[in-house]
């Protein structure tokens, strides 16, 4: 063994059991009423997943027994695999739903492109721990947004945008490490700007953008300000403001533009397009403070949320578990990510502190993005709920993500 | 800074999510309705109602299986309008405006498209029936009449309307449900309890089991059989008799309270109000405002009561000791008043005393001795008021606070309502400003009920039963307080005695001397009553009401009746003749006055009904 003088985690892995456990419970509850009836659907999802999760526990082992080291030292080759993996898709890799995103090996389908989340956050980790590196360092930036863009690439090519979004997620990392608080700032001023420009049309954003500009120049103007950046960042907001209206009306598909409408609250169709959402809604909603009770949600039972045992998974915890599951539910979530945020910052390594911060960006997008969608007050994107939601690739995923930190963390006296 | 950001956004998602999470699951309710609509299907189990029998366990009312066509909006898909069409013979328009009222209804919940199939359409639906997606056969079971007569004691069930189903939450959309008579006063018990299953549904609409394993749903429970108190056959003669004639004829066992008859001229058969041709055969029932079928004479006519009223005006007279039975009073054709004025009476031999004043019908008695009433107290307020609390224990002017579906209080005036007309205390008023009230004309009015009851009061020398038509459910006599407690009235027994005997002298040797029966006992009393309508804003006279009362056998009697004959003029004319013949066949049996059955079965009034509508002038009491 390694010089290794502190111990696990187990807050942070009993946190870990008791989602899956409960998510286990709720992936019963959503996959075994519609079993005997709709054959379309895999018999035994619950055992499955059952499988799947007795095989994490041996993953874990594995994991914790690998010497630390191994994980930063192999990061490059591990994140080589990885894109590998996620460009052999396009040759290899079967076709689901439009999306080239499985390869299938006997009865097993793989998602690879759940497993690259973790090999990138050890290249962004081992690349931010380079002696040399300094991420205030346009330079650096280039490389770091490179090693993130890659995978990126890959997964939006496949297409699956969700999947592509959670890269965004690397920012808290690099912030956390010393990137301008400015491209955070413009990250969301650009979302702001995007959604404002959807729901309210351009012509209100850009009266908007204007107005702030003079009433900001108005305030300066004993500093004699230059008119011309002010011009300039004007210009700049209004060009996206307008790009954005174009992108969405002719570049989005109908579908894309569904999901922002509904959630933008601008169209109401509760049996096309806002169906999943609507019927999430009507689940979570009509649980109460106590829930119907495990196994005897209406909703759950009649199958009515669509993708339930997977990316839904959480409405069948709002149904059947009521506002206090959903709330425990939360709590979780909450007390697991700043947990994490508390252990990378008591690491000594920046390698170890740059993949913990990778790890609660990566689970904090996919639990703010899959809750804020089943609750209805996010667009529809397909990515599931850590440890909650079925798959064996993705609770393989999140499990490999979480305890190479967890491990990484016992080690950290090592330095 | 940099280590702080990401606490905040986590806790303020956090918040965000939480805010949002007691939004749908505490504070916005709609969600559970919404859930319930779409995953709970509720399929309804309807039992048989009850059966109807009359008091001698003679069936009258069981039933008939029926199928209406109902239809889910929601579920609906496209199919053959042409075939679904011409199974069920209706246009396709119609039944797209029919489907399009269901949906505004509720897309959620079934509605009848077409109520009541025939046997043959049903056979044939049947079989094409899943190829109709969202429609389904609902059975129901539909009234079986086994007589063609007590339309209105009987009653008919309708379905629900709007109204009832928004107060009333056992009912859905297509229930049936008992619009009048005994259906909708005994509603409960003849509808029993439907069934109701809990079927958990997918989205899809399948079914995939019982919801909560069948927790709490529920097998139908059969609708319980009554008794009425009505006697069938006496019911069915009367209905004959008082063919082509408008009146009502109601009759009471004394000793009871209990209806045996309730009849209402012109009437209808009861199974015309059942199945498809119910809907066009009541329009036309309901528009038939001369002849008004669906108007219960028996309970709902306020007619003023006329000469039988004397009865209680002599009972009155007689608690309140200002006349003994040997009082006699002059009469000389009439009763002269006031300044000139003057109430007319008929030729008979004067003066006479109580019985022979009420086997005579003599007014001027009656003036006498109601104005003695009045005169009693210090003002003719108090006298008043004691003559209307005399009445008010006979239960006159007020609701009976029986079991039958509709009814009037009629009208019996007191001492603020002549306060009211004659604007007192500017103005006074004495005792002969009311003097109607002594022969039961003036203010006095009183239903056909109202004047049986009477009666049978006068028949059992002092109260009676409130009049009830509920016998008994499932074979046990009720036992309801409020039909098997007495109402005594304010009179004491004995002041009958002589009211009784005037009555009786009434079929001995007075104005119902021809209608006497071999063998049986009758009192009765003859009345006839003035009557008016307006024709063109104008109030014109009719030919007079024929009324009569009656009951028998004078020692201990068993029925007890009242009989209103429209235009019928004088009392003995129709009404005797009629009372005369109901009472035979109660007792007896059997007629044994054919002559007078002939006469009545022969008569018909309809001629002196079209008078006011002919336009035409003509002349009344020929």
């Amino acid at each position: 063994m390694s010089r290794s003088n502190a111990s696990f985690d187990w807050t942070t892995i009993f946190i870990y059991f008791l989602l899956v456990g409960f998510g286990w419970a709720n992936i019963y509850s959503a996959s075994s009423a519609q079993s005997s009836q709709d054959f379309f659907e895999f018999n035994q999802i619950y055992s499955k997943q059952g499988l799947w999760i007795v095989l994490s526990v041996i993953l874990i082992v594995i994991l914790l027994s690998i010497e630390a080291k191994f994980y930063q030292r192999f990061s490059s080759v591990i994140y080589a695999i990885s894109l590998v993996s996620l460009a052999g898709l396009f040759i290899f890799g079967s076709t689901i739903a439009g999306q080239t995103a499985w390869y299938q090996i006997g009865p097993v389908s793989i998602q690879p492109a759940e497993f690259a989340k973790a090999a990138t956050a050890l290249a962004v980790a081992k690349y931010l721990s380079g002696i040399q590196t300094d991420i205030r360092d346009f330079k650096h930036q280039m490389g770091v947004f490179v090693i993130i863009a890659l995978p990126m690439i890959l997964v939006l090519l496949q297409p699956d945008a969700g999947s592509a979004l959670i890269y965004f997620s690397f920012a808290f990392a690099l912030y956390r490490e010393g990137l301008h608080f400015a491209y955070l700032l413009l990250g969301f001023f650009a979302a702001s700007l995007f959604v404002a420009t959807l729901a309210f049309g351009p012509i209100w954003v850009i009266a908007g953008i204007v107005l702030i500009a003079i009433l900001v120049y108005l305030k300066n103007l004993k500093r004699r300000p230059n008119i011309i950046k002010y011009l300039f960042f004007a210009g700049v907001a209004v060009g996206f403001s307008l790009s954005v209206n174009y992108v969405f009306e002719n570049v989005f598909k109908q579908h894309h533009r569904d999901r922002f409408n509904i959630v933008l609250g601008k169209e109401v169709d509760a049996r096309g397009i806002g169906y999943n959402t609507n019927q999430s809604e009507i689940a979570i909603g009509s649980g109460g403070w106590f829930g119907k009770g495990w196994t005897e949600g209406t909703q759950t039972k009649g199958h009515f949320v669509p993708e339930q045992h997977t990316d839904y998974i959480f409405s069948t915890v709002g149904e059947e578990w009521g506002f206090v599951g959903s709330v425990f539910i939360l709590a979780l979530f909450i007390v697991l990510l700043l947990r994490l945020i508390y252990l990378s910052e008591r690491q000594r390594s920046t390698f170890n502190r740059v993949y913990g911060y990778s790890v609660v960006g990566i689970l904090f997008i996919h639990f703010m993005v899959n809750i804020g969608m089943v609750i209805g007050i996010f667009p529809t994107v397909g990515i599931p709920l850590p440890f909650l939601s079925y798959g064996g690739s993705g609770l393989w995923a999140f499990t490999i993500l979480l305890f190479i930190f967890i491990k990484l963390d016992a080690d950290r006296m090592a330095h | 800074m940099r280590k702080l950001l990401l606490y905040i956004i986590i806790i303020t998602t956090g918040i965000a999510f939480l805010a949002r999470l007691f939004y749908l699951q505490i504070m916005d309710e709609s969600f559970s309705v919404r859930s319930q609509d779409n995953a709970i299907e509720i399929v309804y189990d309807y039992p048989q109602r009850g059966y109807i029998y009359d008091r001698n366990d003679s069936l009258m009312v069981s039933n008939q299986p029926s199928y209406d066509v109902m239809a889910i909006p929601r579920n609906l898909k496209p199919f053959d309008t042409t075939e679904f069409c011409e199974i069920l013979s209706i246009e396709p328009n119609e039944l797209a405006k029919r489907l399009d009222k269901a949906k505004i209804y509720s897309p959620l919940l079934p509605s009848v498209i077409i109520p009541q199939l025939t046997k043959a359409e049903y056979a044939i639906l049947q079989e094409k029936m899943r190829k109709y997606e969202g429609f389904y056969i609902q059975k129901r079971s539909l009234r079986d009449y086994q007589v063609d007569h007590s339309a209105n004691v009987l009653g008919y069930i309708a379905q629900v309307n709007q109204q009832i189903i928004n107060d009333n939450p056992y009912y859905i959309s297509g229930d049936l449900i008992g619009r009048s008579g005994v259906e909708k006063t005994y509603e409960e018990l003849l509808r029993g309890e439907k069934g109701v299953k809990y079927i958990q549904k997918d989205r899809f609409n399948r079914d995939i089991g019982s919801y909560k394993d069948g927790i709490y749903d529920t097998l139908p429970t059969k609708g319980k059989d009554i008794n009425i108190t009505i006697d069938a056959e006496l019911q069915a003669y009367g209905e004959k008799l008082m063919e082509n004639k408008r009146g009502g004829i109601v009759a009471i066992e004394p000793g009871t309270g209990e209806i045996l008859s309730m009849i209402t001229a012109p009437s209808y058969d009861p199974s015309l109000l059942v199945g498809r041709k119910r809907s066009p055969n009541y329009t036309k029932l309901y528009y038939d405002s001369i002849a008004r079928p669906l108007y219960d004479r028996g309970l709902l006519a306020e007619y003023p009561p006329g000469s039988p009223f004397k009865a209680v005006n002599a009972l009155i007279a007689l608690q309140e000791n200002v006349v003994d039975t040997t009082d006699s009073f002059q009469c000389n054709h009439g009763y002269s008043y006031g300044r000139g004025r003057r109430m007319g009476c008929h030729a008979h031999r004067s003066p006479l005393a109580m019985v022979d004043g009420i086997a005579q019908s003599c007014n001027a008695y009656f003036a006498n001795v109601y104005r003695k009433v009045i005169e009693k107290y210090p003002t003719p307020q108090e006298g008043m008021n004691t003559w209307h609390d005399h009445l008010e224990s006979f239960g006159f002017g007020q609701y009976l606070g029986n079991d039958l579906s509709t009814g009037r209080p009629g009208k019996i005036p007191d001492a603020d309502y002549y306060n009211k007309i004659y604007n007192y205390p500017t103005y006074k008023w004495y005792s002969t400003a009311t003097l109607s009230n002594a022969i039961g004309q003036g203010e006095v009015l009183m239903t056909p009920i109202q004047l049986a009851n009477m009666t049978a009061t006068i028949a059992n020398h002092g109260w009676y039963y409130t009049p009830h038509i509920l016998k008994k459910i499932e074979g046990d006599p009720i036992k309801e307080e409020r039909f098997t407690v007495k109402n005594h009235t304010t009179i004491d027994p004995e002041n009958f005695k002589p009211v009784v005997e005037g009555m009786h002298k009434v079929y001995k040797s007075g104005t119902a001397s021809r209608m006497q029966i071999p063998d049986i006992e009758i009192a009765g009393k003859t009345g006839t009553a003035e009557n008016f309508t307006r024709i063109d804003g104008k109030r014109v006279q009719l030919t007079d009401h024929s009324i009569f009362v009656a009951f028998a056998p004078v020692e201990n009697p068993k029925i007890a009746l009242a009989v209103f004959v429209e235009n019928g003029y004088w009392g003995s004319r129709y009404a005797g003749k009629i009372a005369s013949l109901m009472i035979e066949k109660y007792i007896k049996r059997e007629i044994t006055r054919t002559d007078l059955e002939d006469w009545i079965l022969s008569h018909s009034l309809e001629d002196e009904y079209a008078k006011p509508l002919s336009g035409e002038p003509f002349i009344i009491n020929q």
